[in-house]
């Protein structure tokens, strides 16, 4: 087991199996699609990103240094937990940028029940991003601590 | 809730509960978004207008329209009047019967409604819907210094750009919250620090560089980083109409393809002309663009269309939209090349976009029959939200916009090839 100590965006405590992006989420490439056609499995619709194209994101750990593209994506975020379509957290390798910082802040804020929670951990580091692969399973703690199983 | 930031009196009393709960909920949104990037304080809004990246009545993002639902019954409605990105949909820009379908069952099915949610918010005009805002046929321009509460990316870095305003990347909805209480945290791009060049980009083309290709290779180098850029103005001259429109293009390539929000052109833009080098950070890394990068990378762009050699089905020129030195300018260029090809109209249909009020001032030139002529559509649309729809993905579309080539599966090409594609055909 590794073991990452990250910094509290949205706490929470769940254990899921990890997706892995090297690259940036592009947040309204990868989730219009899914919020616009009824899929709840969240299908990644963004074929710039050969990491998650075609693959199932919610419920999912994801795993990534950021996310890119339109300043729709903290309202994506939103809507995605909402629509209780969002992963089971998001792990930042990165200092959160601007967009998802919004959308986390957003569903906490804003959403209420168990199927809107998103819990968001960053700064985990760049060894964490390096070392989770696609189905490892994650436990994330509430005081930031992020362990791979 | 607020240990590492400071509120005043009032802040803390929205923050509190005393204008009510909606309130409070919209101040500890961006207190906490605030902080999590350090923001020491809450700073006024002082720009006379907002904008807003949410301009389509998209049917998947029914949460928002709700929040804003739940604004207006609140009586949290903007202190400020504001613009908002282009419309979705017109009728004039080419699309089939299956297509529309599309549009208006699945996909923009709340745009009445939510346009009525934008007036009540306190939208600044019923047509002030572009992305390029700051044109001043729109009148959304802010002054030197001016803090800012918007969000769309192309928008924003030209506003911190070309006219030196303030404004972080906002997303959509925290944009409008800033506008509700009239505060927003102060970090990053707000401050002096925050707009310190932590790249120098020296220039050394044998030729004025491609905007929308110097743009995506800096934003890809840089992603989110302050550079500062070196030997563009040589090829820019002055800060004149034509040098606003090529930033214009140039920093939406820098925040679609990387994540840029601020660029410092030696010699041409505000705070370099008032600062110079003392814009840039000690330890600053340095990226030499020449002919060969910008060939590497655009040659770097995949293709994602299913028939690689497929026949271009249309053409978007205008993401972001249009200003009227470039219709006037393009609507020559497209008469010349149908003059060289023997032509009379376009052989590609090609779709210009520009701001209403853009469109409005354009129509009353003799230019803009002359390009009516040519065959060439003008249109408020968005293209992103066009190709949005899963039936245009699939189409062949050829765009000069490294942005829409960015989010969508629009084919890129130089403004020299476009102009090839659409007035002699390049397959």
């Amino acid at each position: 087991m590794r073991e990452f100590q990250g910094r509290v965006v949205s706490p929470g405590k769940l254990t899921a199996k990890a997706l892995v992006s090297h690259g940036g989420l592009n947040t309204l490439a990868s989730f219009q699609k899914a919020l616009q056609f009824g899929d709840k499995k969240a299908t990644c619709g963004d074929q710039n990103n050969p990491d998650l194209y075609g693959k199932e994101m919610a419920g999912k750990a994801l795993c990534l240094p950021r996310t890119i593209g339109s300043t729709t994506g903290g309202l994506v975020l939103y809507c995605a937990c909402s629509m209780g379509r969002q992963p089971a957290c998001l792990l930042f390798s990165e200092p959160i940028d601007s967009l998802a910082a919004a959308g986390a802040v957003l569903a906490d804020v804003w959403l209420e029940g168990d199927h809107t929670s998103m819990p968001v951990v960053d700064s985990l580091g760049e060894e964490f991003l390096n070392y989770v692969q696609d189905g490892m399973t994650i436990n994330v703690l509430p005081d930031g601590r992020v362990q791979i199983i | 809730m607020s240990e590492k930031m400071k509120l005043t009196a009032e802040q803390q009393a929205i923050l509190d509960g005393e204008k009510g709960e909606t309130l409070a909920k919209v101040m500890e949104t961006l207190v906490r978004y605030g902080e999590l990037f350090g923001a020491d304080s809450m700073v006024p809004v002082t720009s006379q207008y907002n904008h807003l990246v949410t301009s389509f009545g998209l049917k998947a993002l029914g949460p928002v329209y709700d929040l804003m639902d739940k604004l207006i019954a609140e009586g949290a409605a903007s202190q400020q009047k504001f613009s908002a990105d282009p419309r979705p949909l017109d009728k004039n820009v080419p699309s089939s019967f299956l297509q529309n379908f599309v549009f208006q069952n699945f996909m923009y099915t709340k745009q009445d409604f939510y346009e009525e949610q934008l007036q009540k918010l306190g939208l600044m005009d019923k047509d002030a819907f572009t992305c390029a805002c700051y044109m001043d046929q729109v009148g959304n321009t802010p002054k030197e210094g001016d803090i800012l509460s918007w969000s769309e990316s192309s928008a924003v870095v030209y506003a911190n750009s070309v006219l030196g305003a303030r404004c972080n990347r906002n997303s959509g909805i925290i944009d409008l919250m800033g506008s509700v209480v009239g505060y927003v945290p102060n970090f990053g791009l707000l401050t002096d620090e925050g707009r310190k060049a932590t790249w120098v980009v020296e220039i050394k083309t044998t030729k004025k560089p491609e905007a929308q290709l110097l743009g995506s290779a800096i934003g890809m180098k840089v992603m989110e980083d302050v550079p500062y850029i070196v030997g563009l103005d040589q090829w820019l001259g002055t800060l004149d109409d034509g040098a606003k429109t090529y930033l214009k293009d140039f920093g939406a390539a820098t925040a679609s393809n990387g994540a840029v929000g601020l660029y410092h052109v030696e010699g041409i833009t505000p705070e370099a002309v008032r600062l110079g080098r003392e814009l840039v950070a000690e330890d600053a890394q340095v990226y030499v663009v020449d002919d060969a990068e910008l060939q590497r990378v655009y040659d770097s762009y995949p293709l994602v269309w299913k028939n690689k050699n497929a026949k271009p089905k249309l053409c978007f020129m205008g993401c972001p939209h249009m200003s009227l030195e470039q219709l006037t300018t393009w609507t020559q260029r497209v008469e010349r090349g149908l003059k060289e090809s023997g032509k009379k109209k376009v052989v590609i249909p090609t779709v210009f976009t520009a701001a209403p009020a853009v469109i409005k001032e354009f129509e009353a030139t003799p230019y803009a029959e002359r390009l009516k002529q040519t065959g060439v559509i003008l249109s408020y649309i968005c293209p992103l939200m066009y190709m949005n729809n899963p039936l245009s993905g699939k189409m062949p579309v050829i765009t000069s916009s490294n942005k829409l080539r960015t989010y969508t599966t629009a084919r890129y090409y130089t403004d020299d090839e476009i102009l090839v594609q659409i007035t002699k055909g390049g397959n």
